[in-house]
C-alpha cells in the first residue's frame, strides 16, 4: 500500500515507536505486540513514561517497540508529552532514534487524531498509520475507506483492534514486509503548520474517506445526563464510593477467615512438629505471626482494586473529575490533579508519577505534596486491624458501622489534603488560574481480560512485597525482639522477655516521643520497620505481641489481643496517625526523583510528621477527655 | 459571542481563539487549538458542573472536553440554530 514519495536511502528497521493522541489505545496495542502487561485504562495520561518491548515476527526476527505517552500535538505542553517529543526526535540521551514511527489513531475520532498524523508526516520520517479501535468504529456504523486514506495521506495504513487476540495481524505483515527496506518517508518540511492549516487538510481528507461523521451513541449522552448531572452526578459518585468501602468489609470476610485459618494451622503444625528452640520461634513468632498478619489483608486490597480498575476502564474517572473540579479549583488545585490523586489511593508512587500530565510546575508540586494524604492501600491493613478490634460489628440503618468508619478515615485523608493544598497555594506559591482542558472519553465496557490481568498483577505485587521486603523485615525484627535474651533467673512474673531485647530497649527509648500521643512501647517498635512499608506495622505488631505474650500462638488472633490491651484512645490516636503516616521511604525516593531535589521530600516528611503527631495528640487527648 | 456565554445544549461554530485575560498564557491558547478549538469546527456546550458555572462539558468535533470558565472565555463562537428536520 505504500506510496512512492521522495525516496531517501533507508535503514533496516530495528526499532519502532508508537505515537498517538492520548487514550487512542497505544498501550493496548503495545501489550498485544509485545506480550507485555502495561497498565491500560480509559482516560488520557495512563502512560507517563516510555516503555520498551520486543515484537517477534513470524519470520523469527525481532523489532523493539517503544510505547510513548499520548500527545495532542508535537509542541509538548506537559512533562509526559515532552518525553514523546524527545524520543521521536532522537534527542533523548542514551536512546536510539526510532527507525520508524507507527502513528496510532482512534478510528472513532479521526477528526482529532489525523491532525497529529499530519504533523508527524512533516517530520519526514518513515511513518505508518494504524487505525485502531476499528471494531468500535464499525459498531457505530462508521465506514472508513482505508485505501483512500492511504492515498490521501500518502502513507501506508493498516487496521488494528488492540483488544482482539490477533487484531495486529495487518501491522505485523507490514512490519515483516518492510523490515529490510522501510516504506519511504515523505520529505520533511521545516515550517511548522498551524492547527488551522492542519484541520483544513483533515476536513478535506475526511470528506473523501469517511463522509459520514460518527455520532456518539445516544446511550453515551443519556448516561452523561445522569452521571454528570449537578445533583444526581454527585449522588452517584457518593454511592459508588460508599459501595466500595462497604464491599471491602462485607465481601472479604470468608477469604480472610480462610487465610487466618490456614495461618493458624501452619503455626500449630510447626509447634507440634518441631522441638522448641530459636528456629521454631523464628518460624512461628517471626514468619507466621508477622507475614501471615499482613497476608490476611490481601482479599480487602484486591476488592478495592477491583473497583478502582472497573472505574478506570469504564471512563467514569474523568467524569468524577468534572464533578469535583469546582472543589479542586477552590483549594487551588488543577482539575487534572484528580486522576493522580485517585491513583494515590492505590499507592502514592504511581500517583506522583501521574502528575506528569499536569503542565504547570507549581500545580504539579502542590499535587505531589498532597498525594501521600490519599489513603494508600498499604494503610488498609492497619485500618482494618484497628477497626476490626475496636469498632463493634453493628449496622447503622442498613450500613455496617465498620464500613462507615473506614469511609470516614478515607474522607479525613481527602479533607486534610484539600486543607494542605489550600494552605500551600495561599502561603507558599501564589498562583492564579489553573487550566483544566480534560478529555472526557466515551464510556467503554470494562474488559474482563484487563480486569483479571490488573487484579493478578496486584496480587502478584502484594505477594512479592510480602515475600520480599516484609518477610525480610520480619526476620530482622524477630532477631531484634529476641536477643539479647533475658538474664538468667528471669521468670514471666518480671514482665515479658522482649523487654530485655534490642527492640524492647528501642521501644522504651521511643516512648519519650510517643507516650504523649498514647502509643505504648509495642506500637513504638512497630512504627520503625513501618517506615519501609506501612503494612509492615501490622506484621510487626504480630511479632512483637507473639514474643511478649505468654501464649505463643497469637498469629491468628492479634485483633483480640490489642482489643484487650489498648485503650480506645490509643487505637483512635493510631488511626489518626495513619491518616497522615509520614513514613514510606519509597514514596520519598520517588518525590526526590520527580522533583530533582531533596528539598521537597524533606519538607514532605517534616510536614506529614508534624500533622500526624498533632492529629494523634488531639485524638488521644479528646478521646481520653470524653472517657475513652 | 463567547463559548462561555452559550446556554447548555446550544450548538455553535468556532470563530477564533483569543486571550480572555492576562492569566491565560500563549501555551493555553495553543493547546486549545491543538485540542480542536479551531475556526470552523462545530462545538456544543453539553452541560455545566455543579453550581451551574464551571466547568463546562464541551463537545468539539467528536471529542468531549471539560473546560474551566477562563478557557471557555477564550473561544469566540457563532451560535447556530439547529433545524430538526
Amino acid at each position: 500500500m505504500s506510496q512512492s514519495l521522495g525516496v531517501e536511502p533507508s535503514l533496516p528497521i530495528r526499532c519502532i515507536a508508537l505515537v498517538g493522541n492520548p487514550n487512542c489505545g497505544k498501550t493496548a496495542l503495545f501489550n498485544l505486540l509485545t506480550g507485555a502487561r502495561q497498565k491500560v485504562a480509559n482516560y488520557a495520561g495512563v502512560t507517563v513514561e516510555r516503555k520498551v518491548g520486543l515484537v517477534h515476527l513470524h519470520n523469527g526476527q525481532t523489532v523493539s517497540v517503544v510505547d510513548l505517552p499520548g500527545a495532542y500535538s508535537l509542541s509538548a505542553a506537559t512533562p509526559d508529552e515532552q518525553v514523546t517529543l524527545e524520543v521521536i526526535e532522537g534527542r533523548r540521551a542514551g536512546e536510539d532514534t526510532p527507525d520508524a514511527i507507527v502513528a496510532v489513531v482512534d478510528a472513532t475520532n479521526l477528526r482529532m487524531n489525523l491532525r497529529l498524523v499530519l504533523e508527524l508526516k512533516r517530520l519526514g520520517r518513515p511513518l505508518l498509520v494504524a487505525v485502531n479501535m476499528a471494531d468500535v468504529a464499525r459498531a457505530q456504523g462508521l465506514k472508513i475507506d482505508l485505501a483512500r486514506l492511504a492515498i490521501e495521506l500518502g502513507l501506508p495504513v493498516v487496521e488494528t483492534v488492540a483488544i482482539k487476540h490477533n487484531g495486529h495481524a495487518q501491522l505485523l505483515a507490514q512490519l515483516e514486509q518492510h523490515l529490510a527496506q522501510p516504506w519511504p518517508s515523505a520529505p520533511a518540511s521545516a515550517a511548522s503548520a498551524s492547527s488551522t492549516d492542519l484541520q483544513r487538510e483533515v476536513r478535506r481528507i475526511l470528506a473523501l474517506v469517511a463522509p459520514l461523521a460518527p455520532t456518539l451513541g445516544r446511550f453515551q449522552y443519556r448516561l452523561d445526563a445522569v452521571v454528570m448531572h449537578p445533583v444526581w452526578g454527585l449522588v452517584v459518585l457518593a454511592a459508588v464510593l460508599f459501595l466500595i468501602f462497604q464491599a471491602v468489609f462485607s465481601w472479604a470476610n470468608w477469604p480472610m477467615d480462610a487465610i487466618k485459618g490456614a495461618m493458624a494451622a501452619v503455626g500449630d503444625w510447626i509447634l507440634a512438629h518441631m522441638a522448641s528452640g530459636p528456629l521454631r520461634s523464628l518460624l512461628v513468632d517471626g514468619v507466621v505471626a508477622g507475614v501471615g498478619g499482613v497476608l490476611v489483608f490481601m482479599p480487602q486490597i484486591l476488592i478495592l482494586f477491583f473497583f478502582i480498575l472497573l472505574l478506570e476502564d469504564s471512563g467514569y474517572l474523568p467524569r468524577a473529575a468534572f464533578l469535583l473540579d469546582n472543589l479542586m479549583g477552590k483549594v487551588g488545585l488543577s482539575g487534572r490533579a484528580f486522576i493522580p490523586l485517585l491513583s494515590s489511593f492505590a499507592c502514592a508512587i504511581p500517583g506522583i508519577m501521574a502528575t506528569r500530565t499536569i503542565a504547570n510546575w507549581k500545580d504539579r508540586l502542590a499535587t505531589i505534596m498532597v498525594a501521600p494524604l490519599m489513603t494508600c492501600s498499604a494503610r488498609l491493613p492497619v485500618y482494618a486491624l484497628l477497626i476490626g478490634a475496636f469498632v463493634p460489628e453493628r449496622r447503622l440503618g442498613g450500613l455496617s458501622l465498620r464500613g462507615l468508619t473506614l469511609f470516614g478515615l478515607y474522607v479525613a485523608g481527602v479533607v486534610s489534603a484539600m486543607g494542605v493544598a489550600w494552605v500551600f497555594k495561599r502561603v507558599w506559591m501564589k498562583d492564579g488560574y489553573q487550566p483544566l482542558m480534560l478529555e472526557l472519553p466515551p464510556y467503554r465496557r470494562p474488559s474482563v481480560r484487563n480486569l483479571a490481568q490488573g487484579l493478578w498483577e496486584r496480587a502478584h505485587i502484594f505477594l512479592r512485597r510480602v515475600g520480599g521486603i516484609i518477610f525480610a523485615l520480619m526476620v530482622v525484627l524477630w532477631f531484634l525482639s529476641t536477643y539479647p535474651a533475658p538474664p538468667a533467673g528471669w521468670d514471666a512474673a518480671q514482665g515479658p522477655a522482649i523487654q530485655y531485647s534490642f527492640a524492647g530497649m528501642m521501644g522504651h527509648a521511643l516512648q519519650w516521643v510517643f507516650a504523649p500521643i498514647g502509643f505504648n512501647w509495642q506500637i513504638s517498635i512497630a512504627l520503625v520497620p513501618g517506615m519501609a512499608a506501612r503494612e509492615v506495622v501490622v506484621g510487626a505488631l504480630g511479632t512483637v505481641y507473639a514474643l511478649s505474650g505468654a501464649d505463643a500462638s497469637v498469629a491468628d488472633a492479634l485483633s483480640p489481643v490489642i482489643a484487650q490491651g489498648w485503650s480506645l484512645a490509643t487505637a483512635y490516636a493510631l488511626l489518626a496517625w495513619f491518616v497522615f503516616a509520614p513514613q514510606c521511604l519509597s514514596t520519598l525516593a520517588v518525590v526526590r526523583r520527580e522533583t530533582n531535589s531533596w528539598r521537597y521530600p524533606l519538607f514532605m516528611t517534616v510536614y506529614l510528621f508534624v500533622l500526624a503527631y498533632a492529629a494523634a495528640f488531639a485524638t488521644y487527648r479528646i478521646t481520653l477527655w470524653l472517657g475513652g | 459571542m463567547l463559548l462561555s456565554q452559550l446556554p447548555n445544549g446550544a450548538h455553535a461554530v468556532v470563530q477564533r481563539v483569543l486571550p480572555s485575560s492576562a492569566d491565560v498564557g500563549a501555551a493555553t491558547l495553543r493547546r486549545l487549538g491543538e485540542l480542536g478549538f479551531i475556526a470552523g469546527e462545530p462545538v456544543q456546550v453539553l452541560r455545566r458542573g455543579p453550581g451551574g458555572r464551571e466547568p463546562l462539558a464541551v463537545q468539539v468535533g467528536e471529542t468531549l472536553f471539560a473546560l474551566r470558565l477562563l478557557e471557555a472565555q477564550c473561544i469566540e463562537v457563532q451560535a447556530i440554530d439547529v433545524c430538526v428536520n
